[in-house]
């Protein structure tokens, strides 16, 4: 690129900036500025029907985890709220789990596959992810709630009398999950398992290795940036998720999202959800941190 | 002598629209202890050979017996035989030592044999400063001596190297060559050596095959192959090659374009056949005395040698090479007219 | 001959491979089945029939549903996709600028960022607004779904903009064009099956909303996503089924429709 005058790379600045700026207006007005504005919230004070008065308060952020009992007054751990937080944490690393499991398998079978299959078999991962949530959700619950498909046929078939309860349960809002988040965890190994070289597979056979250790010592290490990338990108936003455990734990077994719907609904405490949803935030931006630090270093070991 | 690699019949095909036939059937026997080189063109299926032995592939009919036992039931984990690949294949998630150290590692040797052993081969390869470095970080030749030093630990019986030497440059090659000669003859490993340089295979191997088209064309030690080609082909790819056509005249003669007879081995009883003639086996006479006589339209000054370029009575074009004597010249000049003589056996009869 | 050994096979793989993809799809192929089902169970199959289907059309809750859905997608393509479509401009094939980073980070919120925390952000500071203006309109929806679907408008633009060619714009440049004409001339007619699929992706995207609109609406401010959330919690019929297959056949054809406008080669 040619060397510009100085007005010349000031009028490329401000032509960037001015197209720039419709999108960016459109962003802040509904995008960042609200999430500010949600900062502001979690240090007011309830009102009574809901919405804030405006008194500075930390209360909120107190009740986050902990709260006051109600007899002595005296200050303590929420075991509520810790325990839904607990729940949000296990639940997505559980699903998580579950993705790798059956992801990872299903990458390497589409990466194994001829060139020109491999675009139809990515195509067939890809449809259900952009079909909508609340779809997928329902054909869930289609197939496990007591009236549903899997009850009735084994009633039908005399397999059992009474209908297994597997709604409104914690594995219910896993295998909702699961089923919702799994392409996320295939596209990002795939892309990894595309890129790898598999000479260095058969160097590795023809270097005694079994299948096993083939598979431990040279597949695994080389395609951990997107069995890491995968993770993350389960783990975030099962751990903020909503309508799947609103629809499979039927408000028994409450989320984080849950939690937060719930200040705004008959819990009436803005300033709280406010406070839980910068939470929710923070930890999201920091396992994403982690993440971006964790593929930078990866890109430098290999080279 | 058992063999190292019996093969009988060798096929393989690949599927496709329309599928292709990389060997047709080949028979080949490789002794122990031999620099066996595999010499053609690409697509001739001299790397369809090695990855059969390795075990990558799967023949499609035929028999592969390593020392007496049949590898068509092994994979290639279970081989005797290791691979330097032509593109190295280093883990790149691996030091230097972890790399050559892996084939011993999964042979479940014990930490302090591995160690020992890669010590050794670093040794071998003149790598030992170079151990604890990540391979994406050393230069092409280095990693090349890693794919060296990592096949060799686990001391297979059968070295296979597929090309390892054409993406060094021109001196490091020449280094190279004269390396892994002296390391077979070290290690009495059976060296199979698959290259598309004819000077290579020329320089470093026992025996070569030369093939195209998924055959084998001729087996034989680099002089055999190079004064005595067997076909067209291979004295076409071996080096430069006068083919110069005649007539049996019978009786084991033929009859040049000039008119001279000539009594050589190998030919027919009757017909047209070409003989194959290397520029320096040929000598520059006065055209009386040649055995065939043409033009002189062309010479070359190459340092050490100058090329004649000759242009024969029938049309067609002779090329002698002759080595130069420091303030020596020819005597002859572009225009002249000139003989061409050699000695009968180093006319060779093609058969095609 | 003896079996050949497959250096790419891994034990196991292959069957729970196919398990994943019978498992992806098994659900969604019962539902559209269902929808079909002449009986009002959506698990005991009772013969074929319609009229789901026709209950659905007939459905004034679900129309007006639709329609709404319909207003807002189309809207918030249409503006995400403007706006997008500059921002790529902007963005792509320059040389670092200042507050880049920043930039990026910005157009990819709504990816990075978990759905409830921006549908409580939204909630919160349109309330402020709907209290000092008094108006509850679809406007509000109209903005939020318009900056959420940034990104997916932008993604594809900037993705097909970065495979362009530089030099012909330059030689236009160099041919006296004037920046617009440069963009009406050169780059929109490379450019626009990245546009296209970018406005698919974000009309597929407010379609299929849930969490953002269910927290950003008004009473009875309805979109079809929404009213089948609120249906979940009532007796369950195949009138869902027949929505839910209806929104599942619009949805398929677009992201095929997108797969091919990406293959598409200038």
């Amino acid at each position: 690129m040619a060397e510009l005058s100085i007005t010349e790379a000031k009028r490329q600045t401000r032509n960037r900036w001015l197209l720039l700026a419709p999108a960016l207006i459109i962003l802040i007005f509904a995008a960042s500025g609200p999430l500010l504005i949600t900062l502001v919230y979690s240090f007011l004070s309830p009102g009574d029907f809901g919405g804030v008065v405006w008194e500075f308060s930390t209360d909120a952020w107190f009740n986050v985890v902990m709260e006051r009992d109600i007899f002595d007054d005296t200050l303590g751990w929420s075991d509520a709220h810790l325990s839904i937080f607990w729940r949000s944490v296990k639940l997505s690393l559980l699903t998580t789990l579950c993705c790798l499991i059956v992801g990872f398998p299903t990458a390497y079978f589409i990466a194994t596959r001829p060139k020109k299959q491999r675009d139809m078999w990515m195509l067939l991962i890809i449809i259900p992810f952009w079909t909508n949530l609340l779809i997928r959700t329902f054909a869930i619950l289609e197939l496990i709630r007591n009236e549903g498909v899997i009850n009735s046929a084994l009633i039908a078939m005399g397999v059992i009398d009474e209908p297994i309860q597997m709604l409104f349960t914690e594995f219910s809002i896993i295998l909702g999950m699961v089923y919702v988040y799994l392409p996320l965890m295939v596209l990002p190994i795939y892309a990894s398992m595309e890129r790898l070289d598999f000479s260095l597979v058969e160097a590795a056979y023809d270097l005694y290795a079994t299948r096993l250790k083939v598979l431990r010592r040279v597949i695994l290490p080389l395609v951990k940036p997107g069995v890491i990338a995968g993770s993350i990108l389960v783990f975030v936003p099962s751990l903020g998720a909503y309508v799947t455990p609103r629809v499979m734990g039927g408000g028994n077994q409450l989320m984080i999202g849950n939690l937060i719907e719930l200040q705004f609904g008959q819990g009436r405490n803005w300033p709280l959800g406010a406070a839980l949803s910068i939470t929710l935030l923070a930890i999201v931006m920091v396992a994403l941190m982690a993440y971006v630090r964790a593929a930078g270093e990866e890109e430098v070991r290999h080279g | 002598m058992i063999k190292a690699i019996s093969a009988r019949a060798l096929r393989k095909v690949y599927p496709g629209n329309p599928p292709v036939e990389a060997l047709g059937g080949i028979d080949i026997d490789i002794e122990d202890n031999e620099f066996f080189t595999l010499l053609g063109p690409s697509g001739c299926g001299k790397t369809t050979i090695l990855r059969l032995i390795a075990g990558f592939e799967h023949p499609t009919s035929g028999s592969l017996d390593m020392f007496g036992d049949s590898l068509l039931d092994a994979p290639p984990h279970k081989r005797q035989i290791n691979t330097v690949f032509q593109s190295y294949a280093l883990f790149p998630h691996m030091t230097v030592a972890e790399n050559i150290g892996f084939g011993l590692e999964m042979l479940g040797k014990a930490k302090s044999e591995i160690s020992a052993t890669v010590g050794e081969m670093m040794e071998l390869v003149q790598m030992s400063h170079l151990a604890d470095r990540q391979t994406s970080q050393i230069s092409g030749g280095q990693q090349q001596r890693v794919a060296l030093a990592r096949a060799l630990a686990p001391k297979p019986k059968i070295l296979l190297l597929d090309e390892p030497l054409s993406a060094l440059d021109f001196k490091l090659r020449k280094n190279m060559q004269l390396e892994l000669k002296r390391l077979q003859l070290e290690t009495g490993i059976t060296f199979i050596f698959v290259t598309h340089d004819q000077e290579e295979a020329l320089t470093m191997s026992d025996r070569i095959a030369v093939m195209s088209d998924g055959a084998i064309r001729q087996i034989g030690g680099p002089r055999d192959i190079y004064d005595h080609p067997a076909d067209r082909f291979v004295a076409d790819f071996i080096g430069d090659t006068n083919f110069v056509e005649v007539d049996v005249t019978g009786k084991g003669a033929v009859r040049l374009s000039s008119g001279k007879v000539l009594e050589v081995d190998g030919a027919p009883e009757a017909g047209k056949v070409t003989l194959a003639i290397r520029p320096e086996h040929a000598r520059l006479s006065t055209a009386k005395d040649g055995l065939l006589s043409g033009t002189l339209h062309n010479i070359v000054y190459f340092g050490t040698d100058t090329h004649f370029h000759v242009a024969l009575s029938d049309g067609t074009s002779f090329v002698l090479r002759q080595q130069n004597a420091p303030d020596v010249t020819s005597g002859m000049a572009e225009g002249d007219t000139v003989g061409i003589t050699f000695p009968p056996s180093v006319a060779q009869v093609l058969r095609d | 001959m003896d079996k050949a050994f497959d250096v790419r096979k891994q034990t196991g793989f292959t069957t729970i491979a196919m398990a994943c993809f019978a498992m992806l799809y098994m659900p969604i192929i019962l539902l559209v089945i269902y929808s079909f089902n002449a009986g009002t169970s959506i698990a005991i199959w009772e013969g074929f029939s319609w009229r789901w289907y026709a209950s659905a059309w007939d459905n004034e809750q679900v129309q007006e549903a639709t329609i709404r859905s319909l207003i807002i997608a189309f809207w918030a393509a249409l503006i995400s996709t403007s706006v997008a479509v500059m921002a790529a401009l902007a963005t792509t094939r320059t040389r670092k600028f200042r507050g880049q980073t920043t930039v990026f980070a910005m157009i990819n919120q709504p990816l990075m960022v978990p759905e409830i925390v921006t549908a409580v952000a939204l909630l919160i500071f349109f309330a402020m607004i709907k209290v000092a203006t008094g108006y509850t309109g679809l406007l509000y929806l109209i903005i939020a779904h318009s900056a959420f679907c940034i990104p997916f408008a932008y993604l594809p633009i900037r993705a097909r903009l970065q495979g362009m060619d530089l030099s012909l714009e330059q030689a236009a440049a160099d041919l006296y064009a004037t920046p617009f004409q440069i963009f009406r001339r050169i780059t929109l007619p490379q450019l626009w099956p990245g546009i296209l699929a970018g406005a698919m992706l974000a009309f597929v995207i407010s379609l299929d909303d849930v969490v953002i609109t269910e927290f950003v609406k008004s009473a009875g401010q309805d979109t079809l996503p929404t009213y089948m959330l609120g249906q979940l919690r009532r007796v369950v019929t195949p009138e869902i089924n027949a929505i839910s297959t209806a929104l599942l056949g619009i949805s398929i054809t677009m992201v095929v429709a997108f797969t091919l406008l990406s293959k598409i080669k200038t």
